[in-house]
């Protein structure tokens, strides 16, 4: 009764029947978890112990006729998520033993829905990277090829997803970090809208940019998730004070006529011939869907990486200031206080982190602000504008994911610019705030998933999971999963 | 050749509310350390500052209160720098969009008014402590103090002496203290001061190289840092000596500035607006409900003194230090309308009392029911200006009222002329040699006699009577 | 639009890290590259554009002015690296 494939919500129906408990559950997922683990590698930390027990209290819940929306659902959390008493390392040397004496927002509100947690899922390092390689402990193997990598940053929680360690994860997005991986691994990932979820709890690495999102294996899946987990949080001052509407109900509404737009600019050389194809024949399924497809013009779009790796490192050099070898963290012998500030920040942070901090400071610095952060913000408002300008004429953009799908491990390690530069296609929708929603939309020559993106303006969730959840019950190709 | 100093002042001042600017840890002083504190302002992974209302409140109220310019839009932008008691590794300020500009303090140095005009009102946190240990090569850091809330206020270079320094900190510590949003305390740390100072020959339209002092803690500090700094900047100059720009501590033990040189790097802050906290929009709305909140302030209610009550420049300046004391003074003067008694008994018994306990005058027992129902009994000769003061300080300790006291301790004055007479009389018999002296020109021997009256009814005689009638006596034979 | 390695190691102290020779060059070098690509941001006129700070527009976020409960001290000092006496110990700057 393999249930690890499942969706979330056909595994909470079960649990409701009493088909299984959630005791039971927890366990097929950590049997599963020893036997695919040591070839997948997504988690960091595993947390059996405090899953059974939770599992226990579940299921006396369960019993007791209680139906809180995720009540003993088993889901993975992206490490730089804290959760009160359990490790969270950012998959850093700096945060190797750091464990938190409070809880993420969004954790807090996933127990209070029920919720039990497996454990910690492996990332780049502190969010920066797109492949997960910049983990300071290990990278993890995309499941559907193990020598390739799982995207990234939410490396960790999109492979537990695909390869059936968990019914559903968090992952957190700032510059396409939950939508690539989804994309190379062939499950669902959602960017909500910036303040749509609270970022409290959420270690930060690029303010403006962060947000924190599900992965799962279907689209209601994520409207769950978001559900729960979405809303004003008086701990998060950029956390907007909008309702949160019934995303699962919304998943049927009636989206004929609608208007989809493709950006020209998004065809242009650097997009491998597989994915094209893939996003083109996605275009005929929205036709069959009653919807209308037309082009549109981001024209700013070639200039979101380069405003991107301005601001993202200069936020992030900032945020970064607090680890320091005094408070918590790493901390390394030096002979005064500067020396032990320079060696702890050097030995504690990897090279891409460190890379990234002298960036963002450079850009902040005295001299180059102007040139660099506020002309970055500026070139921000452009990209923003852009979205504004097709959303008036148009109700979705589509396009691709990623270039191409998911690399080799290590084919990408050696030039950080070329790694920066395959962001080209999520960039942007953080940049603007915007909503993007990355789902399976075709299976490479070799077998690899390709993502197609549904972006949609500001607090429009419920019409991007409607339309995904469309294309994806037309598609049908969540039924697939990796050979492991 | 003449010099001036061109001295600006920066004010960094604690305000009063309950909980942190950004965090809802306590304000309160004086806490075991790293009790005041949660994973907000310790700056613990994943945590978020959230903007404590009052504090926008007080900043306002201060605006207002200077004849500063509020801005419609104010930012918070990171000033970001490494140092052990900065545990985010920046400090949540502002740049360049502060919530206030320009506006002015006036100051009287002798007979002068003059104006001394701010640069800017800004709202910030404060940072923690860092304890030096004496002998090991180690610090401790207690983070209670940081994420209180504080405003920064920069004033222009129109300060011209030491003494306009001091003129203008006591000015904004009342200002700060009738608003009630700061104690303004500079040895508790409540308030505090750096100065930059240059001098230019007397006529030069020219800035000098303008040297920063720190680390003074008190307006004493503050005068005499400044006095040196003008003396040692002087000596340079007319040695042709260059005036280095650097920053000075003050040496407290010697009394001289000391060079930071070499231990100081120049700071590289990397201004950006905080993407953390969103933009501040105050509109009139919000500033006309402060508006009304706003006490008299110290200048205008000196002036209304002045005038209405008639006080000297120096005695009105004195009752509205405090505006409890002025509101004491003005209660007072309601009951008792003498408003120059009032105000000397207030000037001498009521503040020794209150300065030595360090107290407010609402936070004593002392009314000003009980305070006047005392002057009118002195008023009426029903006790001595001595017994008087044996008296205030009863009222003072116990809140007992003033007859009272003076039934209890039996200190009601002997006026009756016709008692005194005959005591008088019998002790001008007693003590014949002493009317000899008298009447042979010793005037002063009546003192001895007046004594000796006193000793006699325990000193409750009235001594205006008793001088009167011995006067009388001693004079008449 | 290079960087110099003079530079790279001011921004380098501004940021408290600290190199090896070979770490130098390199950062040098990506540096560079990185900071010629985005360079490509001045081909756009952007003197007439607001620039954008937050994503989502938002104003006057307040809390009130309430005391609530700090956390144990125990909490405060539960993974500091040095501790003394309810204090955080930190080398002395140097003097």
């Amino acid at each position: 009764m393999s249930c690890f494939w499942d969706s979330l919500l056909s595994l909470r129906e079960r649990l409701a029947k009493k088909e299984l408990s959630s005791q039971e559950l927890v366990k097929h997922f950590f049997e599963r978890i020893k036997e695919v683990e040591p070839k997948v590698r997504a988690y960091i930390t595993l947390t059996e112990e405090g899953a059974l027990a939770q599992a226990k209290e579940a299921d006396k819940a369960l019993a007791a006729g209680e139906n809180k929306p995720l009540l003993g659902i088993p889901l993975a959390i992206k490490d730089n998520i804290c959760i009160r008493g359990v490790r969270t390392t950012c998959a850093s040397r700096m945060l190797e033993n750091f464990v938190p004496t409070y809880n993420a927002t969004v954790i807090e509100r996933l127990r209070d829905a029920g919720a039990i947690f497996l454990g910690k899922t492996n990332l780049d390092e502190f969010a920066m990277g797109s492949s997960t390689e910049n983990s300071a402990f290990f990278p993890t193997h995309n499941p559907w090829d193990l020598e390739r990598v799982p995207g990234g940053s939410s490396g960790g929680s999109a492979a537990a997803v695909a390869a059936g360690l968990c019914a559903g994860a968090l992952g957190s997005d700032t510059g396409g970090s939950i939508r690539q991986p989804a994309s190379f691994c062939g499950v669902v990932g959602l960017k909500p809208t910036y303040g749509r979820v609270s970022r409290y709890g959420l270690v930060a690495f690029a303010s403006s940019l962060d947000q924190i999102g599900p992965l799962t294996r279907t689209v209601a899946d994520t409207a769950l998730l978001l559900q729960v987990i979405a809303g004003p949080d008086n701990r998060d001052s950029t956390c907007v004070d909008q309702e949160v509407p019934d995303y699962l109900a919304a998943l049927d509404m009636d989206l004929k006529g609608c208007k989809v737009g493709v950006p020209k600019e998004y065809f242009g050389q650097g997009l491998s011939q597989e994915v094209a194809q893939a996003i083109e024949a996605s275009l005929e399924v929205m036709r069959d869907l009653g919807l209308e497809v037309k082009e549109v013009s981001l024209p700013h779009s070639p200039y979101a990486i380069a405003a991107y790796y301005i601001i993202a490192p200069a936020e992030a050099s900032s945020n970064l200031a607090r680890y320091d070898g005094v408070k918590y963290g790493f901390r390394a012998e030096g002979k005064d206080l500067l020396d032990m500030y320079k060696k702890t920040r050097s030995q504690g942070f990897g090279p891409e982190v460190k890379r990234r901090i002298m960036i963002g400071t450079y850009a902040l610095s005295a001299g180059y602000y102007d040139a660099y952060y506020k002309k970055a913000s500026q070139v921000r408002t452009l990209i923003t504008k852009d979205f504004a300008e097709a959303f008036k004429e148009v109700d979705f953009v589509l396009g691709p994911v990623a270039p191409s799908p998911a690399f080799k491990i290590g084919e990408r390690t050696a030039d950080p610019l070329e790694m920066y530069l395959s962001d080209i296609y999520t960039i942007s929708v953080n940049l603007a705030g915007i909503v993007g929603l990355s789902l399976p939309c075709a299976f490479s020559e070799k077998g690899l998933p390709i993502g197609l993106q549904i972006m949609g303006p500001h607090f429009s969730e419920e019409r991007v999971l409607a339309l995904g959840h469309q294309f994806e019950r037309a598609l049908g190709l969540f039924k697939q999963h990796p050979g492991l | 050749m003449q010099f001036e100093a061109v001295i600006g002042l920066e004010v960094h001042a604690q305000l009063t509310t309950a909980s942190k600017i950004f965090c809802s840890c306590s304000t309160a002083f004086g806490a075991a350390p790293n009790t005041h504190v949660c994973e907000v302002c310790m700056a613990a992974p994943g945590t978020l500052p959230v903007l404590n209302k009052k504090v926008v409140d007080y900043a306002i109220k201060l605006a207002l209160a200077t004849n500063a310019t509020i801005h419609p839009v104010a930012v918070f932008a990171r000033k970001n720098y490494f140092y052990p008691d900065l545990p985010k590794g920046y400090q949540i300020s502002q740049y360049d969009l502060p919530i206030a500009t320009g506006g002015y303090i006036q100051i009287e140095v002798g007979s002068q008014t003059k104006r001394i005009r701010l640069v800017r009102i800004h709202m910030e946190e404060d940072a923690g402590k860092l304890i030096h240990d004496e002998h090991r090569p180690v610090s401790f850091v207690d983070f209670n103090r940081t994420g209180v809330p504080l405003l920064e206020i920069v004033s222009e270079p129109d300060i011209r002496s030491p003494e306009e320094a001091v003129a203008y900190l006591k000015k904004l510590r009342a200002i700060l203290r009738y608003l009630e949003i700061c104690d303004g305390n500079m040895e508790e740390g409540s308030l505090r001061c750096d100065a930059n100072i240059s001098i230019r020959p007397l006529g030069s339209k020219e800035l000098g190289t303008k040297v920063e002092l720190k680390n003074m803690n008190s307006f004493k500090h503050v005068q005499r840092a400044l006095e040196y700094e003008i003396r040692r900047q002087t000596a340079l100059y007319l040695d042709g000596k260059e005036i280095i720009q650097e920053t000075r501590l003050f040496d407290v033990e010697k009394g001289v500035t000391v060079s930071m040189r070499g231990k100081e790097e120049a700071h590289d802050y990397r201004y950006f607006p905080d993407p953390d906290l969103v933009p501040l929009k105050v509109d009139d709305q919000w500033v006309e409900d402060i508006r009304q909140t706003l006490p008299e302030l110290p200048d205008v209610k000196k002036e209304r003194f002045m005038k209405e009550y008639g006080l000297p420049a120096y005695d009105a300046e004195i009752i509205i230090s405090s505006r409890h004391l002025a509101e004491f003074f003005e209660a007072c003067v309601k009951i008792f309308p003498k408003p120059k008694i009032v105000s000397n008994w207030i000037m001498t018994e009521v503040l020794r009392e209150l300065n030595r306990e360090g107290k407010e005058i609402h936070e004593t027992k002392l009314t000003p029911e009980l305070f006047t129902e005392l002057l009118k009994l002195l008023e009426d000769n029903v006790i001595s200006s001595t017994a008087a003061k044996k008296v205030f300080s009863e009222v003072y300790k116990t809140g007992k009222r003033p007859a009272q006291i003076v039934e209890e301790q039996g200190l009601r004055q002997e006026s009756d002329e016709e008692t005194l007479r005959a005591i008088c009389q019998k002790l001008v018999k007693e003590h014949p040699k002493e009317v000899e002296k008298y009447r042979s020109g010793k005037k002063g021997v009546i003192g001895f006699f007046v004594g000796q009256v006193m000793r006699e009814t325990k000193g409750k005689a009235n001594p205006k009577v008793v001088n009167k009638l011995l006067t009388e006596l001693l004079e008449s034979e | 639009m290079g960087i110099s390695k003079e530079e790279v190691l001011h921004v380098a102290h501004l940021a408290r890290l600290e190199f090896s020779e070979e770490e130098v060059e390199l950062f040098t070098t990506q540096l560079a590259d990185i900071l010629d690509y985005v360079a490509q941001l001045n081909e756009l006129d952007t003197s007439k554009i607001e620039p954008t700070y937050h994503a989502v527009p938002m104003s006057n976020v307040f809390r009130k002015d309430e005391v609530k409960p700090s956390s144990p001290v125990e909490d405060v000092l539960a993974n500091a690296p040095e501790r003394e006496n309810g204090f955080f110990v930190v080398p002395k700057v140097i003097k």
